[in-house]
């Protein structure tokens, strides 16, 4: 690991000023991800800014719906009674991911802010053009059984980068239609989740849509119908602690046996959460169904492109949405 | 202790111990990557030294009961102090990444892996490790969680093993022990190379059936 000062800020505005006038200084939270991509020499911070000490750990009932600060741990949130109850949807994604230990380390906005895990990114002997700016994709033609089969391609209709977001708690954030707050030099900000994550495109070097500087403080969940038809569905190599192949975030708001509205996205597919949102139109006012859960997997294939090893995913995908529509269907 | 402890120890003080020889590998290869500034210090005394050349901030932090006031690289892990500044070696060294729970340890309550765990982050923190959990400390009886190990024979290599004990102990304080899939689920952050999860799971739930105070 490079040397690094370290500094340990009190306030959001001392934070925002100590990462926004240094070139490579870092916001440094849970440090789950951080301190392992500093470990590989993949990211060499030069200033780490902790901000564990800030006020932003909270998780209350706003007049709309439920706000998390950045700084609660994920285990807090999959845990807190208020999240179990409302948003179902967002616990058993939490719980989906990483380790206990990892959970009690991460943060909301550490774990937005995590980088792929694509093996070439990780690997400063390969070319990547997340990692460095045009050196290549090592993915496209190598390795890529965990890549992207949607969003891949950029202006000129070619590949710069197949990674996935390795999130779980993104894709039930992303369906759930929640927003960002976000403060900088210039005050605060609301992004929607949706907008938050961005596709490679021509700069895969970018993860988000975030000014330099600015410090994720809270993410805000509006109230929902959906609590008693959610499910998280993620599908991996072992039964727990590894990242999805495909993962989905189903969440039916159901009037007898007619779907009124739907929320969903998938996981381990994209640069960035998934969400579907042309699948949510099909399923508005269809019967819950078998059938109609196929048809909508249909749907929800539409441009989605395999990379040889992780052809797979062009069948586990649908099969993944359709199993876990059904298992929302059922809920109560 | 055992003779082998005392043996150990001697081997230590003699100078000549397995832990001694790695400690100075390590240091000589450091120096490939090691600053001017920091081989200038090099050049003029031993290899201890390296470290004063680099920046050392202060830290306070509870760990097994103790007050411990320290100065430390911003970049030390907790695995690393406990290990290397505090002679805690209970605590291990697996895969350095957050991968395999090895390093696992208690902070402030909260299992947590110590090798992703940057030191100064623990700043009046309490932490606790394998040394610390029995109550009566490390010459006391052993904590329940250690004997039910032994019982069901909850390791072989036992390499893993200081890291599941104490993510077991963390595991029933939670709430997470009460079936053995329950377990297996909250277990996932611990792995062991040798196998020994069905007798890990067993340990954990006599513990827990036993009704014992962890």
């Amino acid at each position: 690991m490079n040397q690094f000062q370290y500094v340990r800020v009190t306030t959001p505005k001392a934070a925002v000023a100590a990462v926004t006038k240094e070139n490579n200084s870092l916001f440094l939270a849970g440090g789950t991800n951080l301190i392992d991509l500093m470990k590989r020499n993949v990211m060499s911070p030069e200033k780490l800014v902790d901000i564990n000490k800030l006020p932003l750990n909270t998780i209350e009932k706003t007049a709309t719906g439920l706000r998390i600060g950045a700084l609660a741990k994920n285990t807090a949130v999959a845990e807190h009674e208020l999240v179990r109850k409302s948003f179902p949807l967002l616990s058993m994604a939490l719980n989906a991911g990483a380790s206990p230990q990892l959970r009690n380390m991460a943060t909301v906005g550490g774990n937005m802010m995590q980088r792929t895990r694509c093996g070439y990114f990780y690997d400063t002997a390969m070319p990547c053009n997340k990692r460095e700016p045009g050196s290549g994709c090592g993915a496209i033609g190598g390795y890529n059984r965990m890549h992207a089969i949607f969003g891949t391609e950029s202006s000129d209709r070619s590949s710069k980068c197949i990674a996935v977001h390795p999130s779980d708690m993104c894709i039930a954030l992303v369906a759930l239609d929640a927003t960002v707050l976000v403060s900088g030099s210039k005050g605060e900000r609301r992004i929607p989740f949706i907008d938050f994550h961005r596709l490679p495109g021509d700069a895969p070097e970018k993860d988000n849509t975030l000014q330099k500087g600015e410090l994720i403080m809270a993410v805000d969940l509006p109230n929902n119908p959906f609590a008693d038809h959610s499910h998280y569905l993620k599908v991996r190599d072992r039964a727990s602690y590894a990242f999805a192949l495909v993962s989905v975030g189903a969440a039916l708001n159901l009037k007898g046996n007619t779907i009124q509205e739907a929320r969903l996205a998938m996981g381990g597919v994209s640069h960035k959460p998934w969400r579907l949102t042309e699948v949510e139109q099909f399923l508005r006012g269809k019967p819950a169904t078998e059938a109609t859960f196929r048809q909508a997997a249909d749907v929800a294939m539409k441009g989605a492109k395999g990379y040889g090893e992780n052809d797979f995913k062009l069948t586990m995908a649908p099969n993944t949405l359709i199993d876990a529509l059904k298992t929302a269907a059922k809920n109560a | 202790m055992t003779n082998q402890d005392n043996n150990e120890e001697q081997a230590e003080n003699s100078g000549s111990s397995r832990r001694g020889f790695l400690k100075q590998s390590a240091a000589l290869g450091a120096f490939a990557m090691t600053p001017p500034s920091a081989m200038k210090a090099v050049d003029t005394g031993l290899h201890e030294k390296i470290a004063t050349a680099f920046e050392q901030m202060p830290l306070q932090v509870e760990i097994n009961g103790t007050l411990q006031r320290l100065k430390i690289e911003p970049r030390v892990t907790l695995l690393d102090l406990l290990r290397e500044q505090l002679n805690l070696t209970g605590t291990k060294k697996g895969c350095d990444l957050g991968q395999c729970g090895a390093c696992t340890v208690h902070v402030d309550g909260q299992r947590v892996n110590a090798c992703l765990t940057l030191a100064m982050t623990t700043e009046g923190c309490k932490v606790t490790t394998i040394e610390g959990l029995a109550p009566a400390g490390p010459d006391g009886p052993l904590h329940p969680m250690q004997e039910a190990f032994i019982k069901h024979d909850g390791f072989q290599c036992g390499y893993c093993t200081p890291g599941q004990i104490m993510s077991a102990v963390a595991c029933i304080r939670e709430g997470h022990a009460d079936n053995p899939d329950e377990i297996r689920e909250y277990m996932s952050g611990n792995i062991c190379r040798c196998g020994a999860y069905s007798n890990i799971v067993d340990a954990i739930m006599d513990v827990k059936k036993g009704g014992q105070k962890v």
